[in-house]
């Protein structure tokens, strides 16, 4: 790939999409639109959740079939303190992102002993289990869910229950954990997941076990998620064990792979992508699966390396 | 006489029942290149699977810088000074030569659990990297992609990635494999240059090389050896001679 | 307890272990011998599930429409691969994913668009009708125990074809060993396409089994799909007689677990926690057994590929 087209990728594309992102709201004011500010409140969750599996799949060739899990534990943290009357943000977004890292510790430590499609089955394996536990609990809803009446409250700002406010917030939250995972990503720690993709024997040899830098990956992967999961409990004021299906993580690998593996916000792209189609081709038919399933087909046989392999139409890098 | 760097000590492997290795012991010595030689399927992949910490011995001990590392982790050894290249090229192709090396240094510096500098833009890494790509005459490839090198910059990317880590002995499978007679003679060049400062065991089939490089010999038939000694001796030993009848000998 | 409602669970287990052994044969010799992941192999038993519905509704009678929906499944199934799968063999296991979840999108909704989204069924026929009487005070419906007996009886076949044949001998090297079948100078594209075929065919078959039983709907395909790779993940990839255990086992415990989980949890625990907790220990079983054999067999019970 030549210079020019790997900056624009990797430096001006991503500029590009949160310039734009950041004017939705302005947009949806102009337009007197508040579908659209909703509707992109909900891809931009979801996006925070996809940039995390990304983190782990695209960077660390780790396929989690279970990262939904995340999204539900968050989301039921949310849940489970609102039905206790917590509705504190700083209480239930911190409590969101620790039960997440410790779920993530736990099978991560277990997950990570195995490799290819054990580790796919291993993920799968724990996110099912994630997602019968919440079925079980008939105190919260069990199958139907739990539907929150309002949202976290922040020192009384209301800023998580202004669509716009909230927005702005769920934006930041995307930002940062782009920018954070961006960083980490070329810091030593992100080489050694770089590296071990490509291989893992030459890190053994040169003295790294990359055991414990995918586990660490895997933990903070699994975080954001769940932060996203809190987000994502506030933005419909619904949790639901739906959230944690082997089908939503499905979704979420889609997105990352659609979207272009390994670039952070590639992923973005690939939420933003996979929703946006969603709901367009769901205006014109209600049988518009006949239309995205071929779609997604050939995406992978002809655009190589995702849409950001369509942009530059050059070589998966 | 001065402890050897590496000692093997009657190891044994057998898969099933068939014997790969056996009680095979072996040294070398500090400053000195020790070949090991041998028909193929004589076990040396397996011996060297054994002494990088792939290949769980039998029985048998091998002693690395005075210390027995027969239970450790490859890994673990790495860390400990084995250096290591592989047969079958094992360089990560996406990243740029001088990124190879650099992360062959960075591990070499401890743990890498920095989470927020820069390692692409990292002095303390890149310099020392160049260094060694300067030392093994690869350093105006330093920002190819390390995949788009030809097959013999490859197998030289293989030892400067190994040099990396400051390695008290390296352990060299096949580094000629398929590289032609200029990668072949640089190879050779640079070898010889790093001989003084760092023992190698090196497995080899290039015979020119070996005879070339080689303080001693070590000849390897089905997974014994068979003999133990300078160029000279080997070249004129009858059970050597046997061993390689028919097989393609230059020396 | 009754040892009557034991009896029937362990039927029924079995019953569900054979049509996850039909669905997860194809999938472990696709996997295995051509190394791809084949997501929509789930929707490959469905469609079998529908052509045996339309099959019906074309003849009006079950016999007639075996053998046509069979053939259907089968020509089904090649299409798809002429189409969409056979370009995608040489991509990365991603891909695949990707590629095979948009090949279940699209027949999903394909299958609502031809026949509704409501559920179908097809009539048990006249001939295995009614129950058999095995023991005293136990009854069991005729038509199920003819499904056991042909999915017995299709086992037996697979393992002639496998261990007896020369293309089954072919199949059983190209599992173990993929590019040296190749190098041998085999033809690995008809190979290929031999083992597709024949999976599509045996998923089609349980498709046409279910549906007197099992209600015929969208996706219905899908949660079997996701045993089906539990059940080959502990048999084994690319093994046969692993998918074989695996898928019987499978059966046994998610069957006997879900009857009994409830009862199980009060014993130890109170009503109304035992009404939630049983159902949902119940669906875990078969992840925390997959779980367990592969702490201890981390490439299944009978494990096929070489180094």
């Amino acid at each position: 790939m030549t210079g020019t087209a790997l900056l624009f990728r990797n430096r001006i594309v991503p500029v590009l999409l949160f310039s734009l992102l950041a004017l939705v709201p302005v947009y949806a004011s102009l337009t007197d639109d508040r579908f659209i500010l909703l509707f992109f409140t909900r891809i931009l969750v979801l996006a925070i959740a996809a940039v995390s599996l990304d983190f782990i799949l695209g960077l660390g060739a780790m396929v989690s079939f279970g990262h939904a899990a995340y999204l539900g534990l968050g989301a039921y943290a949310v849940g489970i303190l609102a039905e206790s009357d917590i509705w504190d943000a700083w209480i239930s977004l911190p409590v969101a992102v620790l039960v997440s890292g410790l779920f993530a510790l736990v099978t991560g430590a277990i997950s990570l002993r195995t490799r290819g499609v054990y580790f796919i089955m291993i993920t799968l394996a724990f996110g099912q289990m994630a997602y019968f536990t919440a079925t079980s609990l008939s105190a919260y809803g069990g199958d139907d869910g739990l539907t929150l009446w309002g949202r976290s409250e922040f020192f009384g700002t209301g800023l998580f229950s202004g669509d716009t406010s909230f927005y702005y917030l769920v934006f930041a939250v995307l930002l940062a954990a782009t920018l954070l995972l961006k960083r980490i990503a070329a810091s030593r720690f992100g080489r050694v997941l770089k590296g071990a993709r490509q291989s893992e024997a030459r890190l053994h040899a040169i003295g790294i076990d990359p055991y414990r830098y995918r586990l660490a990956a895997y933990v903070i992967a699994g975080m954001i998620a769940g932060l996203a999961g809190a987000l994502m409990a506030n933005q419909s004021e619904f949790v639901s064990p739906a959230y944690m299906s082997w089908q939503r993580s499905g979704e979420l690998i889609v997105m990352v792979i659609l979207g272009g593996l390994g670039s952070l916000h590639g992923a973005i792209l690939g939420a933003i992508a996979y929703l946006a189609l969603e709901e367009v081709l769901a205006g014109y038919t209600e049988h518009w699966r006949l239309i995205f399933g071929p779609l997604l087909i050939l995406v992978v046989l002809y655009g190589k390396g995702g849409l950001l392999g369509l942009i530059k139409g050059g070589e998966k890098s | 006489m001065t402890a050897p760097v590496l000692q093997l000590d009657n190891l044994n492997k057998a898969y099933g029942a068939l014997q790969v290795t056996k009680s095979l012991s072996l040294e070398v010595l500090p400053g000195e290149i020790h070949a090991v030689i041998g028909p193929n399927g004589a076990g040396k992949t397996t011996l060297i699977g054994q002494i990088a910490g792939n290949v769980e011995s039998d029985s048998g001990k091998v002693i690395f810088a005075g210390r027995d590392v027969t239970g450790l982790a490859v890994a673990r050894r790495g860390q400990l000074g084995l250096g290591r290249s592989f047969q079958i090229t094992a360089i990560l192709p996406e990243f740029s030569v001088l990124e190879n090396v650099a992360l062959g240094v960075q591990a070499r510096q401890g743990h890498s659990f920095h989470f927020f500098k820069r390692a692409a833009t990292d002095r303390s890494l890149n310099t020392r990297a160049l260094g060694i790509l300067e030392t093994v005459r690869l350093s105006h490839r330093a920002d190819t992609r390390a995949g788009n090198l030809s097959h013999g910059e490859k197998r030289v990317l293989e030892l400067a990635i190994a040099l990396a880590g400051e390695p008290k002995l390296l352990l060299l499978d096949e580094p000629m494999a398929g590289t032609g007679p200029d990668e072949t003679k640089n190879l050779v060049e640079v070898l010889k240059s790093l001989k003084a400062s760092i023992p190698m065991l090196l497995v080899e089939h290039d015979m020119d090389a070996v005879f070339q490089l080689a303080d001693r010999i070590s000849v390897l038939v089905y997974g014994g050896l068979i003999a133990t000694g300078t160029p000279d001796d080997i070249r004129n030993d009858a059970k050597v001679r046997e061993a390689y009848l028919g097989e393609d000998e230059t020396a | 307890m009754s040892t009557t409602l034991l009896a029937v669970q362990t039927l029924n287990g079995l019953q569900l272990g054979i049509l996850l052994f039909l669905i997860a044969a194809g999938l472990t010799l696709v996997f295995g011998v051509m190394d791809f992941i084949n997501l929509a192999h789930g929707v490959q038993y469905m469609l079998g599930a529908y052509l045996a519905v339309a099959g019906y509704q074309l003849t009006g009678s079950f016999w007639l429409a075996l053998p046509l929906a069979l053939l259907a499944a089968l020509a089904c199934g090649l299409l798809l691969e002429f189409l969409v799968f056979r370009h995608l063999y040489d991509r990365d296991h991603l891909d695949q994913v990707l590629a095979t979840f948009g090949v279940i999108l699209f027949l999903n909704e394909a299958v609502r668009v031809i026949w509704g989204a409501a559920p179908l069924s097809v009539p048990v026929p006249e001939l295995l009708n009614g129950s058999i009487r095995l023991f005293e005070n136990f009854n069991y419906p005729v038509y199920r125990m003819a499904l056991l007996a042909a999915g017995l009886g299709v086992a037996v076949l697979l393992y002639v074809l496998v261990t007896r044949t020369r293309v089954g001998m072919l199949v059983r090297a190209g599992a173990s060993n993929a590019p040296m079948v190749a190098a041998l100078g085999v033809n690995i594209r008809r190979l290929f396409m031999i083992v597709f075929g024949f999976g599509a065919m045996l998923a089609g078959f349980a498709g046409i089994m279910a549906a007197p039983i099992l209600s015929v709907e969208p996706g219905m395909g899908d949660n079997l799909l996701i045993l089906a790779f539990v059940v080959i993940v502990i048999g084994g990839i690319g093994s046969i007689r692993g998918a074989f255990l695996s898928a019987l086992l499978i059966g046994l415990v998610d069957t006997i677990g879900r009857s009994f989980a409830t009862d199980i949890a009060r014993l130890v625990l109170p009503p109304s926690a035992a009404n939630d907790v049983g159902p949902a220990i119940a669906s875990m079983l078969i992840y925390i057994l997959m779980a367990g054999v592969l702490f201890f067999r981390p490439s299944g019970l009978f494990p096929v590929r070489s180094a």
